[in-house]
């Protein structure tokens, strides 16, 4: 008797966690198992969803913060010295962990998202490809219109999932810009941003430039 | 910096403001939070999740900051009991929505009561890394979020909503 009330506190205890989708597999399954016998568990269950709908509205009622913070946070970080690349050495870590790190049900939404971004992408640069061979002209041998792959100024560029392909050839253009390989691993693209090397300075400053842009969602300088 | 910021400065935002309650103060604390974030990116060892790491940090400048002005915090305290337990027009309406009485009791619970409910529910957050946050045993973590439930049944209670439980 004694064993069976510390069974139910103890499942008791762990509802809110089960209403939440955070416990284990093994603790979910003996909750279920529990709710399918016991109505009255079954009713607090019920309580348990109700303040976890209740928390969830009333946080995301709360709003966000103003562009101010990360306009504030930015201009911290550009004062701050000289950061070390060692930093990003356990790059692959820190992804497994991000994902690691989202909710089951926040991860099924955001690998949907990041399917469809990705299609959406594909069909963009398909796009763009076809239409730069469509209107090439003729090219000289000694003048050639495009540089040898691997030669110029590049950054790793990710499109907004909203943007549409004419947005993005919009952007290229008004940039002078092209694409000169992906999509890579996270929907990035190399984006050839000079037909000779730019120095490190001129690039931050056009990264900079770039980043304002609605067409870009993450933009860096590569290699 | 910026996918990470993207990713998570809303509900940091949101769990600060939860705490401090002024909205101009959580949002230079977040801004703390993710310089302190870049600023500790190397000593990330990734025994906790990202999110995890950061509600930590998060929690802890904010704690800062209210034990820089327990006065206000006091007043703030008081001032929303008084308004929490009056049977003004608000409260009269709220008890004929549910929903509604249930976030103003929400609200009212203590600082660590919300904290907890905050973590679990809005976060997801496990037992295992609400201890993490919270820095307290995981046997606590379950009893404090009991007692947070049970609180707040309590003052549903007082609002002529009977739930049965506890």
């Amino acid at each position: 008797m004694t064993n069976n009330n510390n069974n139910d506190s103890e499942l008791d205890e762990l509802l809110p966690w089960h209403a939440a989708g955070t416990l284990s597999r093994r603790d979910a399954q003996r909750v279920e198992d529990a709710l399918g016998k016991d109505p009255e568990l079954a009713r607090r269950y019920s309580l348990v969803r109700e303040e976890l709908g209740e928390t969830i509205h009333l946080n995301e009622s709360l709003g966000a913060p103003s562009a101010r913070v990360m306009e504030q946070l930015f201009a911290k970080i550009d004062a701050e010295p000289a950061r070390k690349p060692a930093v990003s050495l356990n790059l692959a870590a820190r992804f497994s962990e991000f994902f690691a790190s989202l909710s089951p049900r926040t991860l099924a939404y955001a690998s949907g998202a990041a399917v469809l971004a990705i299609v959406l992408q594909a069909g963009i640069i398909a796009g763009v490809m076809l239409k730069d061979t469509g209107g090439a002209g003729y090219e000289t041998a000694s003048a050639p219109t495009t540089p040898p792959p691997g030669e110029g100024a590049f950054t790793l560029i990710r499109f907004a999932p909203q943007a549409t392909q004419d947005d993005v050839t919009k952007f290229l253009e008004a940039n002078k810009l092209s694409i000169a390989a992906g999509p890579m691993t996270g929907g990035l693209y190399k984006v050839r941003v000079g037909m000779t090397g730019i120095p490190k300075a001129e690039l931050g400053n056009l990264v900079k430039k770039l980043q304002g842009d609605k067409t870009v969602n993450f933009i860096a300088v590569s290699e | 910096m910026q996918v990470l910021f993207a990713r998570h400065h809303v509900r940091v935002y949101r769990f600060v403001l939860r705490l401090v309650r002024n909205e101009a103060t959580a949002e230079d604390l977040i801004s703390e939070v993710f310089l302190d974030i870049w600023r500790q990116a190397g000593k990330f060892e990734g025994r906790a999740a990202v999110s995890t790491w950061m509600l930590s940090i998060a929690r802890f400048k904010a704690l800062s900051t209210l034990r820089k002005r327990p006065e206000e915090e006091l007043d703030a305290e008081t001032a929303e009991r008084i308004e929490d337990h009056a049977d003004d027009p608000e409260t009269t309406l709220a008890k004929k929505d549910k929903g509604a009485a249930l976030r103003q009791c929400l609200s009212a619970l203590s600082a660590e009561h919300r904290e907890i409910i905050d973590l679990v529910y809005y976060h997801e957050k496990s037992v295992e890394e609400a201890a993490a946050i919270v820095g307290i045993p995981e046997a606590t973590v379950k009893t404090r979020m009991f007692y947070a439930r049970k609180k707040l049944s309590e003052l549903l209670k007082e609002q002529g909503i009977d739930r049965g439980w506890p």
